[in-house]
């Protein structure tokens, strides 16, 4: 190490800096395109949208959707002074409440007896995630069939059983059970795909083991599968409640909205009024509202899940 | 001719906090020269800010006399082998190799002409058609090998590039990679954590350790003459033995209260300068008393047979020391062992400053021994 | 571990009517769209098999024009999605610059907002730059996917950042690595995300509902509605016929993908 001739010059530094400067300006715009499409179309038609939506719905609107008058608050206020939007809500909370639990607990009863090593499961587990693959438009087509008054499969066996027929889909008490029964059928494929994933990704060792210690089947599935199977169905009572606010095409084809407004879901309800009603401004007033729920929502199951949920 | 210069290289993530500090370093062209170090010392970052993967935060980089610390990778004329292959799933033997190739635009021809001759040279030709998962361990070495050979740049730079091996193959590939160093006439830079790959292969090894250079030299001067406790302890195998060194009257010493040596009139002087001493060997010195006399009786906590050398587990003040011995020996554990021990053999290092005082001489008992 | 005969057939019951009550509604449907409308109409067991259902609703509706629509639009989604996806996912894996983590957050935020949410002014948007009943409409609103690339950056993630390397020193730009060697190793979770991706735009109704107003470019969901309430006389043969033709290719699509799906999606939403 005798003739280190190595001295760093001006230039060199002067150099160094200027070529790290040009790098570093460089790969920002290398990463800026890559992300470019992804934010453009993010921009025009989420996050524009967004605000264009919190815009409206402090405004009246004319049919093509320009605004007229600046009424501030007066349509939230109007909204729930409205006993048509005090239904709406309702029914869609009871919607929730009567679709996500059952879908979760039918899901995950079949996926428990999916997921045992038997012959010809494969063909099981096909069925039970068919419904995945079934849009809503179908689905809603064959239970408009099950439950139609004279010649659905529902009245049919009632029927038999010598009970009395019920109008599923026009009687004001039954027709958001039906709409849950059909939304709950849809669900249960991803659903159930979702957590046997979650199944079967649980360590083998771990019920080897309890099986060494000589626990029983539902000891195991209480300390063992539930516990363990925790973030998964964390994630899939989010999406699921999330969807059930979503609800649209169930309601459009079985009920649009009746009858007397029984299943006027949310999203239905802001469709009606913005694309029949014209009323942007209100409707968009009413997609505020189903935003902070939705966010809300999450909020509070990540608040939660994050306590409750055991992460592996 | 110098080829590579590092003049006061330093590299640090958060201001203040240094990985590596003031790395003054040149390595000579046709050289094998070995990063060796514990994990964390910063010899990867080291040989990435060589690469250009990492940006140098200060010093001067310098290639063939021109400062490089502001090219990109590609434009330094280097070819590199890391650890885990770095060889590409979905392309076949062929297209792993070729694709630097590619990717610089050399003609076809050329590319076929250094694919045949470098497929020959690593024993590849059978395989060209297969994908990296069809090969075993040894055989993806070969590739990225081959990749670094074909690329025939005259830099090549490697990342633990056998510690993914088994000890039998690991041993092998150590031959084929300095053999093929040598016939290519590679200068190599290779980083390692193991100490038995760096005195086997490197012509000059520098041992780092938390951001610093420990030492830089041949094997044998690291082994014989380590510049401070940490290279003592880090090179060799089973490591040097050390104990604390005390005056015991005027002409004697203690080594952990328990060996009794004479010490000469050097050694007195050195007990004047240094307060606390440590005193080193290396376990192949601790000897059988056949040729000479005995001059320590220890005892013998664990016998170890290894065939060829018999290592002992022996108790010197209650700490555990290595005795090496060739051959087969018959030895009981629990027995007094008659040793011989001589001062010659002892290096004396500086407790505080940790530096090396006296290496070990070895006169009438030739170490190196020239044929 | 075998399993104690007694359990095994308590499970096969277990599956086998578990199985018999999912698979009824469609079962039904596919029985009724090869009925005579005599059968249905007086609830007996089918008497014959017949296809004139499906020759009278691809002879009385464009359903074949809905069917290409559909797959037309689905393909276009698919094939928007996977480049956004992988474009965004691998300049959050492999390139460092300043904003990153700011434009992943943003990315992770648009997860919160429903589509419902934005729905009045995209409908407003597409109307003023004349994309109702184009193509254009229909599918570009979908082609950036927050879901999509977080699929992808787990995945990219998992390709070991010395191959980048390795090609850095081979003098290999990005956009060549991203083409080369990106796409090609995570071949399979692209495809994944391709399928996830046709599912979901083949069973799309709120938006085409909304962006189709003529049977131009209308898909076959809606057209399956259309069919539905235009259909006075209750011909339920015709309409299940319709239904059925509605769901064939996406259930082909999950049977095939089923087991890769399953591992796809679990893996994009729980990491």
């Amino acid at each position: 190490m005798t003739n280190m001739t190595a001295v760093i010059t001006q230039e060199d530094q002067a150099l160094f800096v200027r070529t790290k400067r040009k790098q570093r300006y460089k790969q920002f715009i290398k990463g800026i395109l890559f992300l470019l499409p992804s934010i453009a179309l993010f921009s025009v038609f989420l996050f524009y949208p967004l605000l264009r939506t919190i815009y409206l719905s402090f405004f009246l609107t004319d049919a093509s959707g320009a605004t007229t008058v600046f009424v501030g608050w007066d349509n939230f206020v109007t909204l729930f002074q409205s006993t048509i939007f005090q239904q709406s809500i309702k029914s869609t909370f009871l919607f929730v409440l009567y679709t996500v639990p059952l879908t979760i607990v039918i899901s995950l009863f079949l996926a428990i007896i999916a997921n045992e090593k038997l012959k010809g499961i494969g063909f099981f587990r096909t069925i039970f995630s068919s419904t995945m693959g079934i849009s809503v438009a179908a689905a809603s087509v064959f239970w408009l069939y099950l439950f139609h008054p004279t010649i659905g499969f529902l009245n049919i066996i009632m029927d038999t059983f010598g009970l009395e027929k019920v109008g599923w889909l026009t009687d004001p008490s039954w027709a958001l059970i039906a709409v849950a029964v059909t939304t709950i059928w849809m669900n249960i494929g991803f659903t159930f795909l979702i957590l046997l994933g979650g199944l079967q990704s649980i360590d083998k060792y771990l019920y080897e083991s309890a099986d060494v210690d000589g626990a029983g089947y539902f000891y195991k599935l209480r300390r063992i599968t539930i516990p363990m199977l925790s973030p998964t169905l964390f994630f899939v009572v989010t999406v699921t409640i999330i969807n059930a606010f979503q609800t649209f095409g169930q309601v459009d084809i079985l009920t649009q909205g009746g009858p007397q407004n029984a299943t006027n879901l949310m999203v239905y309800s802001i469709y009606r009024e913005a694309f029949t009603n014209y009323q942007f401004g209100s409707a968009s007033a009413q997609a505020i509202i189903l935003f902070i729920i939705i966010l809300l929502m999450t909020i509070i199951q990540f608040k939660l899940g994050e306590r409750k949920v055991h992460y592996q | 001719m110098s080829y590579i210069e590092l003049k006061d290289i330093t590299k640090s993530y958060h201001a203040g906090n240094n990985i590596l500090e003031q790395i003054n370093l040149t390595i000579e062209k046709g050289e094998f020269f070995v990063l060796v170090g514990p994990s964390g010392s910063g010899k990867s970052t080291l040989l990435r800010m060589i690469a250009g993967l990492e940006d140098i935060t200060d010093g001067v980089l310098k290639m063939n006399e021109k400062v490089v610390n502001h090219l990109q990778p590609k434009d330094r004329n280097l070819s590199m082998v890391f650890q885990n292959y770095a060889l590409y799933p979905h392309l076949s033997v062929e297209q792993n190799i070729l694709f630097g190739l590619k990717a610089k635009k050399v003609s076809k021809a050329e590319q076929q002409k250094r694919l045949k001759e470098t497929a020959e040279m690593m024993g590849l030709s059978e395989l060209l058609d297969r994908k990296p998962r069809q090969l075993s361990g040894g055989q993806r070495q070969r590739v990225a090998l081959a990749r670094s050979v074909v690329s025939e740049a005259p830099l090549c730079l490697m990342d633990e590039p056998l510690s993914n091996l088994d000890a039998k193959l690991r041993a092998q590939m150590r031959v084929e990679i300095r053999r093929l160093q040598k016939q290519l006439g590679l200068t190599l830079i290779y980083v390692t954590h193991d100490q038995v790959e760096a005195m086997t292969m490197g012509d000059r090894i520098m041992v780092l350790n938390d951001g610093e250079i420990q030492q830089v030299g041949k094997p044998i001067t690291l082994y014989n003459e380590p510049a401070n406790l940490f290279v003592a302890s880090f090179i060799g195998s089973p490591k040097m033995n050390m104990g604390k060194t005390e005056i015991k009257d005027v002409s004697n010493f203690l080594v952990n209260k328990t060996l009794s040596f004479s010490a000469d009139v050097r050694m007195q002087k050195a007990f004047q300068v240094h307060k606390n001493i440590i005193a080193g060997i290396r376990p192949e010195h601790i000897q059988p008393a056949i040729h000479q006399e005995a001059t320590h009786s220890l005892e013998v906590i664990h016998v170890e047979q290894l065939g060829n050398e018999t290592s002992l587990a022996l108790d010197v003040g209650g700490e555990l020391w290595t005795a090496k011995w060739p051959g087969q020996w018959d030895i009981t554990a629990g027995n007094q062992l008659e040793v011989y021990i001589s001062t010659e053999h002892l290096s004396f290092f500086d407790a505080q400053t940790e530096a090396l005082i006296r290496p070990a001489s070895f006169s009438g008992h030739g170490e190196v021994q020239a044929i | 571990m075998r399993i104690p005969f007694g359990r095994k057939i308590v499970t096969y019951l277990l599956l086998i009517a578990a199985a018999f009550l999912v698979f009824t509604p469609t079962m039904m449907a596919v029985v009724m769209s090869f009925m005579t409308n005599q059968d249905i109409m007086t609830g007996s067991l089918p008497s014959a098999f017949s296809l004139d259902n499906y020759r009278r609703a691809f002879e009385q509706f464009p359903l074949l024009h809905y069917v290409i629509n559909s797959f037309l639009v689905s393909i276009a989604i698919m094939i928007g999605q996977l480049i956004l996806a992988s474009l965004a996912a691998y300049a959050f894996v492999f390139l460092e610059f300043k904003g990153r983590d700011f434009l992943f957050y943003l990315f992770i935020a648009t997860m919160m907002v429903p589509f419902e949410a934005s729905i009045i002014p995209n409908f407003h948007t597409i109307r003023d730059l004349g994309w109702i009943d184009q193509y254009t409409g229909l599918t570009i609103p979908f082609f950036a996917m927050a879901f999509g690339t977080f699929l992808l950056r787990q995945n990219f993630k998992q390709i070991p950042k010395e191959l980048r390397e390795a090609s850095q020193i081979a003098g290999m730009g990005d956009v060549k690595f991203y083409l080369k060697v990106v796409l090609p190793v995570a071949k399979t979770s692209l495809i994944t995300l391709g399928v996830y991706g046709f599912l979901t735009s083949w069973n799309m109704y709120l938006w085409p509902l909304l962006a189709t107003t003529n049977d131009n470019v209308r898909t076959v969901q809606i057209g399956l509605r259309q069919l539905q309430s235009q259909e006075q006389m209750n011909d339920w043969g015709v309409i299940m016929a319709g239904a059925v033709i509605v769901i064939i290719p996406t259930l082909i699509l999950l049977f095939l993908g089923q087991k890769k799906l399953q591992r796809g999606l679990t893996e994009g939403a729980l990491k």
